[in-house]
């Protein structure tokens, strides 16, 4: 009984993302479409947090991120941390590192770009990361902010 | 330098020599010396939008140094229409001509086209995007009307959020260190994406009356009516940023008018035989600088 109370169960195998922006684990969720994966996944959202005030916290059981996942989860949660758990002993630790650029993963929001009108055209974008973080598409120019890229 | 599709992909080292090389061709460009700087070379103009002024003066610079042009002006006459992508169409044509203009209504196509073609890519325009030869010549008139390039104060006028002319020149004449003057009506003024990378002094206006005696180029560009939801609207606007010769009497008696043309109203026919207007001879300088660019790209003799 004590078990099921518990806020968190420990996973046998799989993944922790960790330290994401509070709020955002949701979106994680919906963009990497984890939830039609059938796998069991546990979503914790403004967990106290030593670091920032709160976070949130994703655990996927038997599964651990694609590449294109993770530079998924790089730009929705640049400080996110993912664990890979093996035998409920953390195996490796990684902070996913932000791509230099992504392909064929988001959309450009310009309906008169080159990307959005030629047959078999791939969008790509390079990824600016200052004060704010944003990406440009390599075709027309324009520039995401984070909140609004639209990730195909 | 391999293709040019956008003014930024030029150094400001680069682009000097283009200038000084444009400086040496005008009487090529005129007709009065022959060159045979691009005997034997072939120049496709691909034109999936009209275009006149930059079509046709890139085919008279093509002429003018002895290469030929091969193309369409209107992609009706293509397999644009049996829907062949510009990828498709764009090997093609690499594998006929030596370089490539391309005229195209959507943003980003010249750089997709760059990344597919072993010759070299001019973009000749790109939708709302870029037009690098407008913003070479736009420079080059401004270094030969004025002797210099630095230190000038240029006003822009009229649509500054949509015209694409000058967004590009905007950032060139920074890269020369210019103090630059932005003159519009609220609704269309200088969007931040630009204003943000400026590394020059600039300001804003809503009224010409505010700097018109400090400039030294003044840069005109037109007030579209598709802009506007309301024609009474526009027809105020549009009044209210006109350029007569009367208005010029406060400016500065070196000061000169560029245009990219066409020219609807926004400047008065009184105005071109003053001794401000430079926006004729601006558009033959699209053919010597023109002359220059296609000679950097495809190695010709000097």
């Amino acid at each position: 009984m004590t078990d099921n109370l518990m806020r968190v169960q420990p996973i046998r195998n799989g993944t922790v993302i960790d330290h994401i922006k509070a709020g955002r684990g949701q979106k994680i969720l919906d963009t990497l479409n984890l939830v039609d994966k059938g796998t069991t996944i546990t979503l914790l959202m403004h967990v106290p947090s030593k670091k920032n005030s709160s976070k949130d916290v994703i655990k996927i059981e038997d599964r651990e991120l694609s590449d294109s996942e993770s530079q998924k989860l790089a730009l929705l949660s640049p400080k996110a941390h993912v664990n890979i758990i093996r035998n409920f002993v953390v195996a490796e630790k990684n902070v996913v590192p932000l791509p230099e650029s992504i392909s064929d993963m988001a959309i450009c929001p310009n309906d008169n770009c080159i990307s959005n009108n030629e047959r078999g055209a791939k969008s790509k974008f390079s990824i600016i990361n200052g004060d704010s973080l944003n990406i440009q598409c390599v075709y027309c120019g324009r520039k995401i902010a984070e909140d609004n890229i639209k990730f195909i | 330098m391999k293709h040019v599709v956008s003014i930024s992909d030029l150094s400001k080292k680069q682009i000097s020599s283009i200038l000084k090389r444009a400086k040496e061709l005008v009487p090529v460009a005129k007709g009065k010396k022959k060159s045979k700087s691009l005997d034997g070379k072939i120049l496709a103009t691909c034109f999936f939008e009209p275009s006149t002024r930059t079509r046709l003066s890139f085919e008279t610079a093509m002429q003018r140094l002895g290469g030929t042009c091969i193309g369409f002006a209107d992609p009706s006459a293509t397999s644009h229409l049996k829907g062949e992508t510009l990828v498709d169409g764009i090997k093609m044509v690499a594998g006929y001509a030596d370089a490539v203009v391309l005229r195209h209504p959507q943003e980003g196509s010249a750089h997709l086209a760059s990344e597919n073609s072993e010759v070299p890519i001019i973009n000749g325009g790109d939708g709302a995007g870029q037009h690098p030869t407008q913003t070479l010549l736009d420079l080059f008139t401004i270094k030969e009307e004025m002797k210099k390039l630095e230190g000038l104060n240029v006003g822009m006028l009229g649509d500054l959020r949509y015209g694409r002319t000058v967004h590009s020149l905007s950032h060139a004449l920074a890269k020369f260190n210019n103090k630059l003057s932005f003159i519009s009506p609220d609704s269309l003024s200088m969007p931040s994406h630009v204003t943000d990378d400026l590394s020059c002094k600039w300001s804003s206006h809503n009224s010409i009356d505010e700097v018109l005696n400090k400039l030294d180029v003044l840069y005109v560009t037109r007030i579209q009516k598709e802009r506007f939801p309301d024609m009474e609207e526009y027809k105020k606007v549009a009044k209210a940023y006109i350029i007569s010769s009367d208005l010029l009497k406060n400016a500065k008696s070196s000061m000169r008018i560029l245009h990219p043309l066409p020219r609807v109203t926004e400047i008065s026919t009184d105005v071109d035989n003053t001794k401000h207007a430079a926006y004729f001879r601006q558009a033959f300088n699209g053919v010597p600088v023109r002359m220059a660019l296609l000679e950097q790209l495809l190695g010709g003799k000097k």
